[in-house]
């Protein structure tokens, strides 16, 4: 039994310790420099997400309150890569910034709560797991205190995030009222589809929807990531948004499996809006964090397509659109997060004639939006074209065809700022940057990644032999 | 005991639910507005502990979740209330109206 703890709550143990390890080093260290801290931080990193790929094992905890089991352990895997590609873009910022250590504090915790989250097997675990994920990102929203933008945007998400689980709480106590339970797997049998079974499923779909900003409840999103620092946005973006999507899915198909014709109208409905809103919200966007903000709300309305299918294929697609939506991301978010950390620059005029004086920046930007556009041969082609085909098992062809629809439109707002980048003429471009290692590395590790996810059919393979375990 | 029916209890915190709903989309003071969300999540804590004694009393599932709820908001109070003031340095006033730098 207590070997079990050790192994079944390796991630969460290892986030833990890394944690109270930098704890003591704030306490310790008065003379360490910024880029000795955040070189150890990021080997620790390093250390935990090669840690994950070893001594995995299925089971439960404390009374099934807490479960792992492959799916779950890869899950934590790609969410531990996103962050450690986070940190090792993040390295430019933070290398001038007081507050080194106290990021990574902040940082690792929401991760910590994301992994509890997505572990959780009882609404008691999950609750506090979403807590301990979204109280500190607000925090680190706020971390360029001076910023008038910065504390508008860490408000608007702290109440927002607030709101949003107070509707999610409302929710869970009326399945309780109906069940008498808390526990997924003895609650999925006692869902009948009374009416207020339904109103509890649509709050809770609510609370869902704002965390993964989805179109009635995207109105957040945009602010947020604009004012927040960038490395906070991708963090945003990526990560927080990856590890919702991964328990929105288990909870639809694990524990609302009994209702799924309830909640298949439903999600038709969002993901139709979500596509279409997004798409067109993004058109008229000229600073490249709103851009992209709008960008992955579409992103989240393809998706929605995916899991609507409820077959086999949904999670397995998701899943792996997440991985290389990680990437791509990751890769647009990365050069963006350069440019801005040492110029301050942010808007898509900006840009223009950005080729001339960085192409690596540019080529970089190019092929992550190629990929976010998903044009072949890059991998968001085959993210997209899994997601759609899972979408299309329920036989629903409008809904398919929408989803075509908005990706031409999506294809035009990309495009426009590959063509700024590469076409038009400016007379004061971006000087030429000098790119730290770290940075370099990882922007490369994200090329390399669309890339070589998108011809491996192996990794696809993978995860839907995991998924069938789900 | 049960003088009191459950619908009567199941009544009071919808309505304090939808009362914080209210005073969230209609204040414009941010204190008012972390206010009325403290409302929302206390309507919550009167349906678990409702729930729990009247229907299922042979367990303590929604007393717990009660506490731990208690627990978090206050956590949640804290960082809120640190954003505000940190807003207030640079916005010198708590009104969400004059932090609309970002729109659309």
């Amino acid at each position: 039994m207590t070997t079990d703890v050790f192994i079944l709550m390796k991630f969460e143990l290892i986030i833990a310790i890394v944690i109270f390890i930098l704890l003591f080093v704030k306490v310790g260290s008065d003379g360490w420099s910024n880029k000795k801290t955040l070189n150890v931080i990021n080997i620790l990193l390093l250390i935990n997400f090669i840690a994950g790929f070893f001594m995995n094992d299925d089971g439960t905890l404390f009374g099934d309150m807490f479960r792992t089991n492959d799916l779950i352990s890869l899950e934590k895997n790609i969410l531990n890569l996103g962050t450690l590609i986070i940190s090792a873009q993040a390295y430019s910022w933070l290398k001038n910034h007081k507050h080194v250590l106290e990021f990574y504090m902040l940082l690792l915790s929401t991760l910590l709560g994301m992994f509890l989250m997505i572990s959780a097997g009882n609404f008691l675990m999950f609750y506090l797991g979403l807590e301990l994920s979204t109280i500190p990102l607000a925090a680190i929203c706020n971390f360029d205190l001076e910023k008038r933008q910065s504390s508008e945007a860490a408000m608007k998400l702290i109440i927002s995030s607030a709101f949003s689980s107070g509707l999610l709480l409302f929710g869970i106590s009326l399945v309780y009222g109906t069940t008498g339970t808390l526990s997924f797997s003895e609650l999925s049998p006692l869902l009948n589809g009374s009416e207020l079974q339904l109103f509890a499923f649509v709050l809770l779909l609510a609370g869902f929807a704002f965390k993964i900003s989805v179109v009635p409840f995207h109105l957040w999103t945009a602010d947020v990531y604009e004012g927040s620092p960038v490395a906070v946005t991708s963090y945003l973006s990526v990560i927080s948004k990856g590890a919702f999507l991964f328990v929105f899915v288990s909870v639809l198909y694990n524990v609302f499996k009994p209702i799924a014709d309830t909640w298949y109208n439903m999600l038709f409905l969002l993901s139709v809006l979500t596509m279409i809103i997004g798409n067109l919200f993004a058109i008229r966007q000229n600073n490249l964090k709103r851009f992209l903000a709008f960008s992955s709300i579409t992103q989240m309305g393809f998706i929605l397509v995916g899991i609507s299918g409820s077959s086999q294929m949904g999670p397995a697609s998701v899943i792996y659109f997440l991985l290389i939506y990680i990437f791509s991301n990751l890769g647009a978010f990365g050069v963006i997060a350069f440019v801005s950390a040492i110029t301050g620059k942010e808007t898509m005029d900006d840009y223009k004639g950005f080729y001339k004086t960085n192409p690596f920046l540019t080529w970089v930007l190019t092929i992550s939006l190629f990929s976010l556009a998903g044009i072949p041969p890059t991998a968001g082609f085959f993210g997209k074209f899994f997601l759609i085909m899972a979408g299309a098992g329920k036989g629903n062809y409008m809904l398919i065809s929408i989803a075509a629809l908005n990706m031409i439109i999506s294809l035009y707002y990309y495009l426009k700022v590959v063509k700024a980048m590469f076409m038009d003429a400016n007379d004061q471009p971006i000087e030429k940057l000098s790119i730290d290692t770290l940075p370099k590395l990882a922007m490369l590790i994200c090329v390399a990644g669309i890339i070589v996810v998108g011809f491996v059919p192996a990794i696809y393979d993978y995860i839907y032999s995991l998924s069938l375990t789900f | 005991m049960n003088d009191i029916p459950l619908t009567h209890i199941l009544f009071v915190s919808t309505a304090l639910f939808f009362i914080g709903m209210y005073g969230l989309f209609t204040r414009r003071n941010m204190i008012t507005m972390l206010m009325s969300i403290e409302l929302m999540l206390n309507s919550v804590n009167i349906n678990f502990v409702a729930f729990n004694k009247y229907l299922y009393p042979n367990q303590l599932n929604g007393i717990f979740f009660t506490i731990f709820i208690i627990t978090i908001a206050a956590a949640e109070a804290v960082v809120a209330i640190a954003i505000i003031i940190n807003l207030y340095r640079s916005h010198h006033s708590i009104d969400v109206e004059d932090a609309g730098e970002m729109k659309w």
